[in-house]
């Protein structure tokens, strides 16, 4: 695993570099060698299997983290690859030519997070959320309590706890 | 007019629609040829709260499009917001048929995030737990892909053991369907006295059940005429299209993670995941069958080798105030259905950053549902679904 992390920091540049478990790691591309790279390890170091792309906003650094999960199924070998793009106008080239389940991955990431993905096919049909016009959900600014409140109308009859102060009291009843 | 000829259909329909140069078939609904129309949301030929819109000239799929999104309430979001024991309730009902891994790969990511090392006695009672959802999720399972070509009686008699299969659920765990008896650090507690005899019991039921279907399906004709030859994965898709698990080693390739990435216990197991070349639909069921087998024979062994008493949980901080440390992970288990796995970030708050769960549905039931469904007859349309498994909750999640 060392020396594949060391391959692909001499190749494409990757940094911040962590070995997560005994065959597991991480790293992180520029956004414009990123596809690139995921060709290269799936077609020269055995990297085969796509295991998932998703996205995580970062949104006090005004980024998205795009990580590619890609599985060697003959040493078992999994790599994670961060790459982080800009939140305004999120763009990421496509890879849906490597893999066909990539698509999908794509397309939910246009609906959930506004991350395009140009050229993908079927990345504007919607996939989870038919008729959705409101922020893309998935995004940080998007808040689900205040979504409720203002889409649902409140039932007579319910009250509310915080959830934090009511658990404490349940299961810590002492201190 | 040709008469003679005129419903005769040329075995090969590779070619049929006409496709365009990148590959895609041509759908023209202009043409008046072809007629769309919807199987599911609700449907007894789906699994679950999914739909499929399926273009068809005369009784012969043409094309085909996964809807989901029915049971979506935005789990994944909500965990965002939840301390990490506070997304137990919410990450169990990802898949409702078998919550389980969602616990194992839950805790499993936390620990392995915040160092926690789990003590041998409930690395044996989780394995134990994941093998029992096992059993229960093929008891009905197996069987339920005959019900797809209407033969029902199978499924009657593997709901009648999988109930008392939840029985013993509820003496471990308190709960029949929903269990979150794996909780980070360990389990929730030690077998109830007598829980081992009770269990033989039901796994001896469950041997003669296995014998019954073999009769009942694999012998059966009608089964046999139109589950051979439907459906078949090529070898090559298992990689390109994301393929897991049973319907991954029908085709041949050994996906079980149990072996290629051993976690828990199963390393001190011994077992030998079946596989064949087939790759049908009869194949992917004779997998299936061979797993309930296989998972009879685990529950065994974990009672014979698991220790009688010893620590359940490894100290945690305080479940309200953990805050653990930035960084990111993904863990996996093998579920019934295949590799089932959580990706998971943290930033150092009392809250996960982003979890995303991968389940084998999701490729499962789009890409590779999508282009199976193609020259397929309508009537084969619930079959085919069945052999792959698919799960929407984990879909969309």
């Amino acid at each position: 695993m060392i020396d594949l992390l060391k391959d692909i920091e001499n190749r494409f540049q990757t940094t911040d570099s962590v070995q997560q478990k005994d065959r597991q790691a991480f790293t992180t591309v520029d956004k414009g060698r990123a596809i690139a790279m995921v060709t290269w390890l799936k077609e020269n170091a055995g990297f085969t299997s796509l295991t998932l792309l998703t996205a995580v906003d970062w949104i006090e650094d005004g980024v998205f983290q795009l990580t590619y999960i890609l599985n060697n199924p003959t040493n078992g070998f999994e790599l994670g690859i961060r790459v982080m793009i800009d939140r305004d106008g999120a763009t990421m080239e496509s890879a849906h030519h490597l893999w066909k389940n990539m698509q999908t991955y794509q397309r939910e990431l246009k609906e959930m997070f506004g991350i395009d993905f140009p050229g993908c096919p079927r990345v504007d049909e919607d996939f989870i959320l038919e008729g959705w016009d409101d922020m893309p959900p998935y995004r940080r600014d998007f808040d689900t309590k205040d979504y409720s409140t203002d889409t649902y109308f409140p039932r007579p009859g319910r009250g509310s706890n915080d959830p934090a102060e009511y658990m404490k009291k349940k299961m810590y009843p002492n201190d | 007019m040709d008469l003679k000829n005129m419903f005769q259909m040329k075995n090969d329909r590779s070619s049929y629609p006409e496709h365009d140069q990148d590959g895609k078939p041509i759908i023209d609904l202009d043409s008046h040829k072809l007629l769309k129309i919807w199987q599911g949301p609700q449907h007894p030929g789906v699994t679950g709260n999914m739909s499929l819109e399926l273009t068809v000239n005369g009784d012969e799929i043409m094309e085909s499009k996964t809807h989901v999104g029915y049971l979506h309430r935005g789990f994944e979001k909500l965990m965002e917001r939840r301390k990490f024991i506070q997304c137990f309730p919410t990450c169990i009902r990802m898949c409702v048929a078998e919550p389980d891994p969602n616990e194992y790969i839950l805790s499993a990511c936390i620990e392995n995030l915040s160092g926690v090392e789990v003590p041998e006695m409930a690395q044996w009672l989780r394995t134990l737990a994941l093998e029992m959802a096992r059993l229960q999720v093929l008891l009905r399972g197996v069987p339920g892909q005959a019900g797809t070509f209407a033969l029902g009686l199978g499924y009657q008699w593997g709901n009648y053991i999988r109930d008392l299969i939840l029985d013993r659920f509820e003496e471990l765990t308190g709960g029949r369907v929903y269990h979150m008896y794996i909780l980070p650090g360990g389990v929730r507690g030690l077998l109830p006295d007598g829980f081992k005899k009770r269990m033989e019991e039901n796994l001896k039921l469950v041997d003669e059940f296995l014998g019954n279907i073999n009769d009942l399906m694999y012998n059966n004709s009608v089964f046999k005429k139109r589950a051979k030859g439907l459906a078949v994965i090529p070898v090559d898709w298992v990689d390109k299209y994301g393929v897991y698990g049973p319907s991954a080693r029908a085709a041949g390739v050994m996906r079980d993670t149990r072996k290629t990435h051993p976690y828990l216990k199963y390393a001190e197991l011994d077992f030998e995941p079946y596989t064949t070349t087939e790759s049908d639909v009869y194949a992917r069921s004779v997998v299936r069958w061979h797993d309930l087998k296989m998972t009879v024979d685990l529950i065994r062994q974990i009672m014979a080798k698991m220790p009688d008493k010893g620590d359940i949980k490894a100290p945690t901080p305080n479940v309200m105030h953990w805050e653990i440390p930035k960084g990111e992970t993904y863990m996996r288990c093998e579920s019934s259905r295949g590799e089932y796995g959580m990706y998971m970030v943290t930033d150092g708050s009392e809250m996960p950053r982003r979890v995303n769960l991968k389940g084998p549905s999701y490729t499962h039931a789009n890409a590779l549902l999508e282009k199976l469904l193609i020259n397929a007859n309508i009537a084969d349309t619930a079959a085919i679904m069945v052999s792959l498994a698919t799960c929407p909750p984990e879909i969309e999640r």
